[in-house]
């Protein structure tokens, strides 16, 4: 019983695109999505991925086919048959991946767009709330990020990069400043202290203003698909709302030197109670203590940052800092030897437990 | 040059004289031998010895990974082994391999030249590579280079200074060579053809070897720009790319990229050549689409030149400039699918012959599609900004470059090895050497892509410890690829010094290279070599038995 060609060609096509559906619908290859536009960048993934699979298939089959069915015979010396070309053919597999390719980057712009990848330092047309701005004058940056009638400043916008504010989103939430160094976060609170890690309100916008202190970092929160390189000098931004209360991993993703693979920290999404609880904590330390950075970071663990906060809190001279960070270093290679394998508590700052 | 033109008349009696017969004694390839054949073997023994020790060193960089704490090794020499690892496979195996083994060894005999077109030139750019490379591998004894091979400031001007300089003056050598050799095959290509072969009658190793040499002329000058101002930055406290003094850290990525993205080119584009080559031969069948794989090689070179960025979407890149380039990355994957589609309707009908060489070519064609597929996925920019220095990326870049490029060097090593020897390999060894390679890399990269999207950043010598049972398990993979290279190092040697001899056409292959004997003459025919006008014209109709209309068949009965 011989079945045609056609059909067999048919029931692979069926077969092939079917395999590519499920696996792509369900692949379950990409962690928890905790913001609102994660979700997005996940269907562009399983669409990417359908497409990839299902191409693969085909490619792989032909080739394997191939192998099998037109394998050379012992004794066999004839050639096969003398075809240079087929231009129908050629033209149909230029115009498919060309449409192809066409259909995923007008996707990936449009999901772009949603994300806020288009406009990084849109603030929404709203001028900003003035804790926010009482925090960019506090000195984290070098030049104005705001003019004097509230505006943003075009120079700083011009050189802003990162993921902004998505098309018709008012003023952010939340804006906290980020500094990256070796080989830590620092978080910068409008509200006048420090953290070591990030603690952020459930499904609001929160935007990150972030710079290096010393070389290349990137800040990557792979629970929220978002990343950035943090650059000495230069301005980038961040904006996300996440959707799911948590604990996630903070993680430099840019080689920033031996000690690259421990620079770890965590962001903490709260409910808005505690959020506000947390945030009261932190504003009560920081009048109580007058101090409140020295309060916001772990002392368990050889008082790793205290150099680093000391001389931020002093506001002295950068290169006064590089030297403090290098004791810093010190201490800090002392404990990972101490402990000998990765500690997550060495970057779990928690200022909680600093307070109590 | 024009000497070297006319010396070399296609359709002049040879000269005689016993210079132009006969071989060269053992101890020549140790010599500034002007000789292309000479130099391309020297190129291929020389980069492949570099190929052992980057392999030495990213299996050391595996037994650190193989659990999650930093404790084999220290994190300074962790960085400097993936950092130089990168850096001689890139600048001393794949790039010099393509191009500077493969093409000096068959552009003229592919043209019907007696040598390439500046002779001299040519050995002087093979002997940049061993100097660059000792270089390179001596700084451990003194102070590796571990910056990553990007080596973006500022980092790479506070970290290991005196790796970081001899870093620098290592790949400019070896860019100045790259840049010598793409010279010497760009003029031998346009110039030294014989009398009679057009364009587009040429090999297509010829076509890609025209686009990757254009690619290497056009972008290696903007990298050693770089390197030079980063040099000055290190040296004498210039602040061209150093924040601190208001220099600018992303220009040089820019730069960087200029030529490093490119580079993916100049190391995939000989390589397609030669499996354009290849896969007829064992196939029996004529390439499909010549002229839409010859144009689609200049495309490639084209197109290669303005995706650069896509290296840099979460960098300090502006929103319109990572969509530019997002697009541009994307259209890429068209001429690449020509290519790939071409290959597999090749092979579509054929007579296949499952040897060593007809396998590593199809594990390229397999292997480069995934990479190809994570590509056009790493091109979008949102999915980007999630897997961008993630182990996603060095899965993606194993596949196109190791998957690629290396099947398609080892398909070429075994397809040319009776030509260049003389001697036939043994097939068993090479059959083994395949199945382990194609397991071990697998075995190796796949999960990476699951490494990657879950949240392991690269470049780090420590990780999240839920991640070690699939590091452990791409750790196995690339011992096993490590153990790979045994048979075939052995198969190679052992075939070298007592292989069975390889007539002048072992494969019955149309190319001219194999209308000579084997090894090829010192001037590479005795006599004038033959016009073939169509060397992929195997098909089963008989044809007549001349040089200029020949067909497959006809070479099974009475080689030539």
């Amino acid at each position: 019983m011989d079945i045609p060609v056609t059909i067999l060609t048919l029931l692979a096509g069926i077969a092939i695109t079917l395999v590519s559906l499920w696996f792509g619908l369900n692949n379950n290859l990409l962690p928890l999505a905790a913001t609102n536009t994660a979700a997005d960048v996940d269907t562009l993934f399983n669409v990417m991925l359908t497409i990839s699979i299902g191409l693969f298939l085909l490619v792989q089959g032909l080739i394997v086919i191939s192998a099998i069915k037109f394998r050379r015979q012992p004794g066999d010396e004839s050639d096969g048959p003398p075809i240079h070309g087929n231009i129908p053919l050629e033209i149909l597999w230029t115009a498919i991946p060309a449409v192809l390719v066409m259909g995923i980057s007008v996707y990936s712009f449009d999901i772009y767009n949603q994300m806020g990848g288009l406009d990084p330092m849109n603030h929404g047309g709203h001028s900003m709330e003035p804790q926010a701005q009482v925090a960019m004058a506090s000195g984290s940056f070098e030049g104005p990020m705001l003019l004097a009638d509230g505006t943003v400043n075009p120079e700083y916008k011009k050189y802003a990069a990162g993921v902004g504010a998505a098309p018709g989103a008012a003023a952010p939430d939340v804006t906290v400043n980020v500094k990256g160094l070796q080989y830590a976060w620092l978080f910068n609170y409008p509200e006048g202290f420090i953290s070591g890690e990030l603690h952020v309100p459930v499904n609001k916008d929160v935007q990150l203003d972030m710079e290096g202190q010393d070389v290349l970092h990137a800040f990557w929160v792979p629970e929220f698909r978002l990343k950035q390189d943090v650059i000495p000098g230069k301005n980038t931004q961040l904006r996300f709302t996440p959707n799911k209360a948590g604990t996630y991993p903070i993680v430099c993703a840019e080689l920033c030197g031996p000690y690259h693979g421990a620079m770890r920290s965590q962001v903490i999404v709260h409910d808005e109670a505690d959020y506000d609880a947390w945030m009261q904590t932190q504003i009560a330390a920081a009048n109580v203590e007058g101090k409140a950075i020295a309060m916001a970071l772990p002392t368990s663990n050889g008082n790793l940052l205290d150099p680093i906060v000391q001389a931020m809190d002093m506001d002295i001279r950068a290169e006064e800092l590089a030297q403090l960070q290098a004791s810093g270093h010190e201490q800090m290679d002392h404990s990972l030897m101490d402990h000998g394998s990765m500690d997550h508590s060495l970057m779990n700052h928690d200022p909680a437990m600093a307070l109590n | 040059m024009t000497s070297a033109i006319t010396e070399n008349p296609g359709a002049a009696k040879p000269p005689s004289g016993p210079q132009h017969k006969g071989h060269h004694p053992w101890w020549i390839y140790f010599t500034f031998c002007t000789d292309h054949k000479v130099i391309g073997i020297q190129y291929l023994v020389t980069t492949f010895i570099f190929y052992l020790i980057g392999g030495a060193l990213a299996t050391a960089v595996r037994a650190e990974l193989a659990t999650p704490a930093s404790d084999l090794v220290s994190r300074e020499l962790y960085n400097q082994l993936f950092t130089v690892h990168a850096t001689v496979m890139i600048f001393l195996w794949i790039v010099p391999a393509g191009t500077g083994a493969f093409a000096n060894f068959l552009l003229p005999l592919q043209l019907g030249a007696r040598d390439m077109a500046f002779p001299k030139l040519n050995a002087v750019a093979f002997w940049m590579v061993p100097p660059a490379g000792l270089m390179l591998i001596g700084s451990f004894l003194i102070e590796a280079p571990g910056s990553g091979w990007t080596s973006y400031p500022p980092l790479s001007l506070t970290n290991n200074q005196t790796g970081e300089l001899i870093w620098i003056l290592s790949v400019l050598l070896l860019g100045t060579s790259s840049i010598l050799g793409a010279v010497n095959f760009g003029t031998t290509i346009i110039k030294m053809r014989m009398p009679g072969l057009k364009f587009n009658q040429m090999p297509l190793f010829c076509w890609s070897m025209l686009a990757a040499s254009a690619l290497v002329l056009i972008s290696t000058p903007v990298l050693a720009g770089a390197l030079i101002l980063l040099s000055f930055d290190l040296i004498v406290g210039t602040n061209f790319f150093n924040p601190a003094g208001g220099g600018e850290p992303v220009v040089y990525q820019h730069m960087f990229w200029f030529y490093s993205h490119p580079a993916v080119y100049i190391m995939i584009l000989p390589v397609f050549g030669m499996i354009s080559e290849i896969l007829p031969v064992h196939a029996r069948k004529p390439i499909f689409g010549y002229l839409a794989i010859a144009y689609s090689s200049l495309t490639i070179s084209f197109l290669g030149l303005i995706v650069w960025a896509h290296h840099m979407f979460t960098s300090g890149t502006p929103s319109w400039l990572r969509m530019f380039f997002m697009v541009a990355t994307m259209i890429i994957a068209v001429p690449t699918g020509i290519k790939v589609f071409s290959w597999v309707a090749t092979l579509w009908g054929g007579k296949i012959s499952l040897n060593s060489a007809m396998l590593f070519a199809m594990g390229f064609l397999s292997m480069f599609v995934i990479g190809g597929l994570s590509g056009v996925m790493v091109a979008s920019v949102p999915f980007d900004i999630h897997v961008h220095d993630t182990y996603f990326i060095v899965a993606h870049l194993h596949y196109v470059l190791f998957g690629g490029s290396v099947f398609g060097l080892y398909a070429g090593i075994y397809h040319w090895f009776p030509k260049m020897t003389g001697r036939m390999m043994n097939e068993t060894w090479g059959r083994l050497h395949f199945v382990l390679t194609l397991v071990g890399f697998n075995l190796c990269f796949m999960p990476m892509h699951w490494l990657g999207l879950q949240g392991m950043p690269r470049r780090v010598a420590e990780y999240d410890p839920q991640f070690a049972t699939v590091n452990l398990v791409c750790s196995i993979g690339s011992f096993l690829l490590a153990i790979s290279t045994l048979p075939f190092l052995y198969n190679a040697i052992h075939a070298w010094i007592a292989g069975p001899k390889a007539s002048g056409n072992p494969w019955n292959a149309l190319g001219l290279e194999w209308q000579t004997t084997s090894p090829p003459p010192i001037e590479n025919w005795e006599g004038d070599p033959p016009l073939i006008e169509d060397s992929y014209a195997y098909g089963s109709k008989p044809g007549k038995k001349s040089v200029t209309a020949l067909k497959g068949s006809d070479l099974w009965k009475t080689p030539v």
